[in-house]
Order: C-alpha cells, then sequence, then structure tokens
C-alpha cells in the first residue's frame, strides 16, 4: 500500500501544481522492493535489495502539456521542481488535444479486490529465499558430466501505485511477484557452450512451482547438442508458447494510437476488416482476478473491461489513449492492453507436431525485428527439424522470414497450452509455408 | 581539497560518514565495499505535426552500496543520503560475507582522470527549453524541405547531466560529471498509397554546444536518405553468402560477435564460447579489434569506469589474437590481471558488470571497391537496428534496416529488413578482407545485459565475411 504520507503528498503536489498555473494536473506516486538472490554453483553469487520510490506529475498549462519524474519527496525540492516544471510548459507549442479524459470514463471504485498482492510476502525469511533457489539448482548439480555451470536465483518482490487527477480519479494498486530461475551451461562440440533456462513465477508464494525448475532448465540445454543449421526452404512452423508471443507483439505495437496516429502501423484502417486468420479471436479480459496485467484502470484512469482485439481474425479494437484519440477524432479505448488471452485450439503442441509431416518447431528467437510501416518481418531462430511428426535435428543459425499479415493469415492451428504466469496467454501455434533460410 | 568539499557538500554527506557506512558495508568481513552516489537531470522534448508540444524532466538521486567477498557481491541501495539509510543498506549488502568485521578506516584520496573526454561548454543543466526548442523545430522542418513524400515527422531531444561520486574502502574517492545528449528523426513518407518510415539519430557526451545547424541538417538528410530507399529496396532471396559490411554501424557485427563473448565475467564463469581461447589466434593478423573509452564525445566512453578504474582503450584483437577480455574489477582479480575499465552500470541501483564502451575494428590494407569486386553474389549491408547474441552457443544476429545486393562484383538491388545470423568464432575467422575506411558511427546505440541498459558506441572499417545466413524469401 502506498502510505497515508505520500497519498497526502500527491494531492498536495497536485493542488500545488494548480496553483502554480496548471489547469488540469494528474500524479501517480509509485512504490516498491524487491529482492534477488542468484546461486551459482553451490556458492551463493549475488544478493540484492532494492526499495524505490517515485512520483510521476502530468501537467496541463494553458493548452500545454508536460510530463515529469522525481525520486526527491521533499516538499521544498517539490515546490521547486514543480514552479520549474510548470514554467517550461509554458514555451511549448499549445495543444489542445493534451487534455485528462473524459471523468465519465474513469474507473469509479467499488469492485472487488483483484488479489494481485500476496500478503505473505512479508512473512517469508532470506534462509527460506535462498535455500529454494539452492534447492533448484540441486535437482541437478552433479547429475551430468557435461554440466560446466548451473546458475539459479530466486527473487520477489512488490510495487504499489496511487494515482490522482484534478478533474475527479482517484485510485490505487497493490501487485507482487514470485519467480524462481534456473540457467544451465553445457559442454558442447567444439567451444561451444550451449545455453539454457527454466522458470516459473507467479503473484503468490502459494503458486510458484517449485519442483523440477531445474530439471527442466537441464533437459532444455542438452536437448540443444548438436545443432545445425539445415536446408533453406518453405516449412510448416510451430512456435512454442514460450515464444509465440514474440509473433503477437508487432501486431499490438501496429494497434497503438501513437502509431496509427503517425501513419506507421501496418493495420492503419484495417478496424472491422478481417486481417488475420480466422482462427484468431484474442480477447482483453481485464478482471479476472489473480491472473498477470489484470486491472480495473489503465495509466491514465480510464476503466478498462472486457474486449475483443480480433474476433475470428476480423479487428474489433485499436489502443488509444486520450491524447491521441482528440488527435484522431476517434473515441478513446484504452492506452494498452491488460490480460490478453487467445482462444485455445483443442490439441497441446506436442500433438501438433505429431501430425507435422516436414516443419520446423522454433523454441527461441534470435534477434530480428520488423517494419512497422509493412510488417516485414526477418528473427532469427533455433529449435527442431520436425520429420513424420518427430523431432529429428536441432537446428540453430538460421532465419524466418515474411510478413507479419501474410503469416497470421497462415497459422492454421492454435494450441491449447498457454503460459498462465504471463499477462498475454498465447498458446503454441502452427504456420504453414514459412520461409527459413540456412543452407 | 576544495573540490572534496565540494562533492561531499553535493550529497550532504561527512567523509567520517562515509568511513562509517563502509566500515558497515565490511562487518561482516566483506573484503572490499564501494559506494556510488548518483544526482542525475534529464530532460526531453519532442515534436509531432509540426509543433514542438510535449516535454519530460525528471530528477533521479540515490546511491548504491557494494560489498565483495571473493566472486560474491551483496548490493543494496537507497534514494536518499542520510547516514541512517545508507547505514541500513550497507547493512543489507554486507550479509554476503560471512565472518568478522574487516576494520577499516580509509583516508580518501582524490583520483582525477587523467583525461577528460567529455569537457563541456555549456552545460545542459544551464540552458532553458525555449534554448532548445529551436533546433527541434528546424529538424522537422529541413526534412519536410528534403522530399515531398514526407508525410509525417516526429523529432526528440533527450539530454541528461549525471553527477557521479565514488568512494571505496580502498580509499578511492573520485566525481564524473557525465554529459549525454540524443537527438533523433523519425519520418514517414507516403507515395502511391505506401508508406515507408525511416529513422536517424546521432548521440554524444556533449554539452549544448551539440546543437548546431549542421548537426541538424546531417540527421535530417539521413532520416530522409533511410526513408526513401525502402520505396526501391526489395527482400533477397535468403540463405548463406558472402556478406559485405559497410563502414560505420556495421560494428554492431563486433559488438555481437565477438564483444559480447569477450566480457569478462561469461569467461570468469567459463560460460563463454571464448572462454578457452585467451592468447590464442582466432582470425587473420590484418584484424585488429579495440573497445576504447577515451574517444572524445564519443556516447561510449568513460573518464573513470563506475568502479574507480581509469577510462582506457584496451584492444582485444591484436593482429589476430584475442588479446584481452573486457574486465570489471572483481572479474580482473579472478583472472590475476588489472581492469580494464569495463567496470559499468545503469545507475546507482545496479552493480557495475563488464560492459562495452566504444567497439571497433581499426583500418585494413584491402579498399572496399575490391572486396565488392571479389563477390560474385552476395550482399553489402550498411544500416542497422538492433542485434542480439546467445553467449554460449556463439550464435550472433543483426537486423539490416538497408544494403543492396551484390551480383557479379557490383552494388545493384537495395535491399531491406531482413536479419542475418552467423556464429561469433567462425564469422571472424571467415573475415577474408578490411578495408581502409574506418568510421565511428554515432547512432544512440545502447547495448542491454542483466537487465542493465548502458550507453555504447561501434565502428568499423568495410569487411568481408566469405559466408553468413541471410534471411529472405525461398
Amino acid at each position: 500500500m502506498i502510505s497515508k504520507e505520500y497519498k497526502d503528498l500527491a494531492k498536495w503536489a497536485m493542488n500545488f501544481s494548480l496553483h502554480q498555473g496548471c489547469q488540469a494536473v494528474r500524479v501517480s506516486v509509485y512504490s516498491g522492493s524487491d529482492t534477488d538472490f542468484e546461486i551459482r554453483d553451490k556458492q551463493l553469487d549475488k544478493l540484492q535489495q532494492s526499495s524505490e520510490n517515485q512520483m510521476v506529475l502530468s501537467l496541463y498549462v494553458d493548452g500545454r502539456y508536460g510530463s515529469f519524474s522525481t525520486n526527491r519527496m521533499e516538499k521544498k525540492e517539490l515546490s521547486k521542481f514543480i514552479t520549474n516544471a510548470v514554467e517550461s510548459v509554458r514555451y511549448l507549442t499549445p495543444d489542445t488535444n493534451r487534455q485528462l479524459p473524459n471523468p465519465e470514463l474513469y474507473y469509479k471504485g467499488g469492485r472487488p479486490d483483484l488479489a494481485l498482492h500476496d500478503p505473505y510476502m512479508d512473512r517469508l525469511q532470506p534462509d527460506e529465499k535462498l535455500q529454494l533457489a539452492s534447492d533448484a539448482a540441486n535437482e541437478i548439480l552433479g547429475t551430468d558430466e557435461r554440466i560446466l555451470s548451473v546458475q539459479s536465483s530466486y527473487s520477489d518482490g512488490e510495487s504499489f501505485s496511487y494515482m490522482v487527477a484534478s478533474n475527479g480519479f482517484e485510485g490505487e494498486s497493490s501487485v507482487s511477484y514470485f519467480s524462481l530461475t534456473v540457467s544451465v551451461s553445457v559442454k558442447g562440440e567444439g567451444d561451444a557452450r550451449p545455453e539454457s533456462f527454466w522458470y516459473d513465477q507467479a503473484l503468490s508464494y502459494d503458486d510458484l512451482i517449485k519442483k523440477n525448475i531445474g530439471k527442466i532448465a537441464l533437459e532444455r540445454t542438452l536437448r540443444k547438442l548438436g545443432q545445425k543449421k539445415i536446408e533453406s526452404g518453405n516449412y510448416c512452423m510451430v512456435v512454442d508458447n514460450l515464444n509465440s508471443c514474440r509473433l503477437l507483439s508487432p501486431i499490438l505495437s501496429a494497434l497503438s494510437g501513437a502509431a496509427l496516429q503517425q501513419n506507421n502501423s501496418f493495420l492503419l484502417d484495417k478496424k472491422g476488416q478481417q486481417v488475420l486468420s480466422e482462427k484468431v479471436t484474442l480477447m482483453d479480459d481485464p478482471h479476472i482476478p489473480h491472473t498477470f496485467g489484470a486491472r480495473y484502470f489503465d495509466n491514465e484512469g480510464v476503466a478498462t473491461r472486457k474486449r475483443y482485439i480480433f474476433n475470428k481474425g476480423v479487428l474489433e479494437t485499436y489502443f488509444i489513449d486520450t491524447y491521441h484519440a482528440l488527435k484522431m477524432g476517434v473515441e478513446p479505448t484504452i492506452s494498452n492492453p491488460s490480460h490478453l488471452m487467445m482462444e485455445k485450439g483443442e490439441r497441446s503442441m506436442e500433438e501438433m507436431i505429431a501430425s507435422v509431416e516436414k516443419g520446423i518447431l522454433v523454441i527461441g528467437f534470435n534477434g530480428g525485428n520488423s517494419n512497422s510501416s509493412s510488417g516485414d518481418f526477418s528473427f532469427g531462430m533455433e529449435g527442431f527439424l520436425i520429420e513424420n511428426g518427430k523431432l529429428t535435428q536441432p537446428v540453430s543459425e538460421m532465419n524466418v522470414t515474411g510478413n507479419l499479415l501474410i503469416l497470421w493469415n497462415q497459422l492454421s492451428e492454435v494450441g491449447n497450452d498457454p503460459r498462465l504466469d504471463s499477462a498475454y496467454l498465447i498458446p503454441s501455434l502452427r504456420f504453414e509455408n514459412v520461409a527459413f533460410s540456412g543452407l | 581539497m576544495d573540490c572534496k568539499r565540494a562533492y561531499l557538500a553535493h550529497f550532504g554527506v561527512s567523509e567520517e560518514d562515509l568511513r562509517k557506512v563502509l566500515a558497515a558495508a565490511l562487518e561482516k568481513g566483506g573484503d572490499y565495499a564501494d559506494l556510488f552516489f548518483e544526482h542525475t537531470f534529464n530532460n526531453a522534448v519532442g515534436l509531432r505535426d509540426g509543433e514542438v508540444n510535449s516535454t519530460f524532466s525528471g530528477i533521479d538521486y540515490g546511491v548504491g552500496v557494494r560489498v565483495l567477498s571473493g566472486d560474491q557481491t551483496g548490493y543494496a541501495y537507497v534514494e536518499n543520503t542520510t547516514l541512517e539509510d545508507m547505514l541500513k543498506a550497507a547493512g543489507t549488502a554486507a550479509r554476503i560475507a560471512n565472518g568478522a568485521s574487516t576494520g577499516i578506516s580509509p583516508e580518501f584520496a582524490v583520483k582525477v582522470s587523467p583525461k577528460n573526454y567529455y569537457t563541456i561548454r555549456q552545460s545542459w543543466e544551464d540552458m532553458t527549453l525555449k534554448q532548445r526548442i529551436p533546433y527541434v523545430q528546424m529538424l522537422n522542418d529541413r526534412i519536410f524541405a528534403l522530399d515531398k513524400r514526407v508525410n509525417k515527422v516526429m523529432v526528440n531531444l533527450s539530454d541528461s547531466s549525471s553527477h557521479i561520486f565514488f568512494v571505496n574502502s580502498e580509499g578511492v574517492m573520485f566525481y564524473d560529471y557525465r554529459p549525454m545528449v540524443s537527438l533523433t528523426a523519425n519520418c514517414v513518407m507516403l507515395a502511391n498509397g505506401v508508406y515507408e518510415n525511416g529513422r536517424a539519430a546521432r548521440s554524444f557526451r556533449v554539452g549544448f554546444e551539440f546543437l548546431t545547424d549542421e548537426m541538424v541538417g546531417i540527421i535530417a538528410k539521413e532520416a530522409v536518405d533511410e526513408t526513401a530507399i525502402m520505396y526501391q529496396a526489395i527482400k533477397p532471396k535468403g540463405g548463406e553468402m558472402p556478406v559485405v559490411l559497410g563502414a560505420g554501424g556495421s560494428g554492431i557485427f563486433l559488438h555481437e560477435a565477438i564483444g559480447h563473448a569477450f566480457e569478462a565475467d561469461f569467461n570468469r564463469k567459463g560460460t563463454s564460447i571464448f572462454s578457452d581461447r585467451l592468447h590464442q589466434k582466432i582470425c587473420g593478423d590484418f584484424i585488429n579489434v579495440v573497445d576504447d573509452g577515451t574517444i572524445p564525445f564519443n556516447r561510449g566512453s568513460v573518464n573513470i569506469d563506475d568502479e574507480g578504474v581509469d577510462g582506457q582503450k584496451t584492444y582485444v584483437v591484436r593482429e589476430g589474437v584475442l588479446s584481452s577480455y573486457l574486465y570489471d574489477r572483481m572479474s580482473a582479480k579472478h583472472f590475476n590481471v588489472s581492469s580494464t575499465g569495463n567496470g559499468r552500470r545503469e545507475s546507482f541501483r545496479q552493480t557495475p558488470i563488464p560492459r562495452m564502451r566504444a567497439t571497433y575494428m581499426e583500418n585494413g590494407n584491402a579498399s572496399e571497391a575490391e572486396m565488392i569486386a571479389s563477390v560474385k553474389k552476395g550482399v553489402f549491408v550498411n544500416s542497422f537496428t538492433n542485434g542480439q547474441v546467445q553467449i554460449g552457443a556463439g550464435d550472433f544476429t543483426f537486423f539490416v534496416k538497408s544494403g543492396y545486393l551484390i551480383e557479379n562484383g557490383k552494388l545493384t538491388q537495395p535491399i531491406k529488413d531482413i536479419n542475418i545470423i552467423g556464429n561469433g568464432p567462425k564469422a571472424l575467422a571467415d573475415m577474408t578482407m578490411v578495408s581502409d575506411n574506418y568510421l565511428m558511427d554515432n547512432g544512440t546505440w545502447t547495448c542491454g545485459k542483466d537487465g542493465q541498459s548502458c550507453p555504447v558506441t561501434c565502428g568499423m572499417p568495410s569487411a568481408l565475411i566469405k559466408k553468413l545466413t541471410v534471411g529472405g524469401l525461398s
């Protein structure tokens, strides 16, 4: 929770800013702490603890706008900071589209707690955290002579925010996280030292998977031994649920008001049209308690609600905040997605693979980028060759290249296996006829 | 003495306070401790749709306490510099060790960098928003004036000024004033119903004198050129082929293919593909690669690194031999060598780790023309956005924004938006020619590692690599 002292300080800063000549003000205060224990090859490698506070102000002065942040929270220093801030905003060109949201769109409070913060956090002792990291590594230390190094870490943290706006918004949120990660390096061919990892993260301590993280990390590393590049060509592509999100991210960027308003989006003027395969139904469902990304309001205080982003491939929603909505003369929606869920298919990734005659399973993307105007993309990758339903050869040092709109129209199957420890629940995916470059 | 008093006053601490905090940091027997104070002022001003209509300013303040015990690290930070809070942070960091107090009480001697690589004439802190605005507007106007197809322009000018103050348990004390500026233009063009976008930026550790008509002109032209070429460019057919890296931004190849794998923390842990290759021949003897913190005004330069070691120029490859890793204090001790001054951190919130500075290859003897002429079928690449590497496997990639096909020894069709992937040791060994046209790329390169961002740069003369895998159609 944000302390009463800081809430009062936020309100004071809002009133002080109004007094300095702002017509509208939004003030947020953030507070958080994290701990991190890392163990490498049986020895504590690093312990780190941090806690921090920050105030962010959005100031609207005579039709002009500026944002300001500081971690100096004393009133005397804040007074000077705000006075200077207001003065500098006055140099800008007026932009009447810079406004606080319509108060009717604000979240008004009164909904049940989303259960994103685990009070158990305060009761967890450092020794217990250390033990978890240690146990995760001990699952595999000494079990395979090819192991060169095992690194494990336990982290947890909590963050709180409080926001107040001069046209009638007040809201707060709390979230905690717990995570356990193991990374393994093994001796490969020649000088190569293939590495991989496994992890779990959760909003509450009890939900955190604490067993088999080390074992899975080692399996994932050993299966990479013998990677090589294979012949260039068009293959069926299966992407696992750890990496499928990478193919969705540029789509989400293209839906943002900031990109659309600058004519820098390959999804410009596409609302209401069938742009992706009809197998794609993507929902933003922000009010499911105890899920990553759940929230009642966005960073402007605008109330979130359940929305289709794509319904059977038809584009239903752009992410448009107050400023860009006014700029473009459209209704605002929400500034960015909260908790995205892609409608699941029937089968697991393993079942999908079993039905592939010849293809490539992607288990990791390596670099690459995409063009925001055209949707053209090219990513490095590693994974496995699939032949007659079986993984026959680990592959790496290859690129996968194409256009995101074409690719998402070549989607032939959605798996049933999204990872639940993410704000974006995207299952494994299968695409047909995708260009891979290798030999 | 006066300067010492000024540094202490800036952060409201006394020498006695510092001694107490360092003693508390070592109360459980760690063998080294340091305190890293930072006070940073950030500013940004933005233009869109022809109007300079948004601004940002931020202040960041705090101190990090680090304790080393052998290869182990304890770290904590606080966002104020009262003795009580610093002692609390020291108590937390101290827990990395498990013994008796070292009982230190250092006398502090001010360490002065041999040279200031970023002397400024006009501090960003002294300039108003009003003085910045005309240059932002000018960049927009120049871009529109250069090409009728320009449809949208966004300009962002961001600057920061950091006051860094450092002491350690060995009595080293230093102060460094670190300016930084980036000016970025994003351009969107519209022609025959097709939108294309491009970007150009420059970044330096320099004061307000950075803003000149000439600098604005350079960025404007590059933003327009980068966008315009997109209309002619195609996606090539992919596969293995020779790649000519054009001078300048191709330095990203060095950063990804070998630079990270030379960082000594990975080698100390034995997880880099180059872990067993120090002092061995790894490529042609015409190849020399440097990581340099001493280039005047360079974005990657450091007067003194973030753990009290002088900024310096380090040869990592000399005449084809892997001559040095990039060391921070901990890894230097591990390997029993001197630190190369690569211990850097994003801010007081993080521990220093080995990071690159300005990484570049020195000139060779070949000419760019002859290396292009030697390629029957391949690509020439000279504009990039980002890259990545797997340290252990050695697979690196970089994304090519634009370049050209090489057909029968000539540059022909422009190409765009393709990823190139290769394996570090193999690619370096496959470099057969290095040209004499070295160029530093002063773009806004930012390197990410262990969750920390660090400003860096890269540069190269043109060079030929026999074989890399180029993304494309099949």
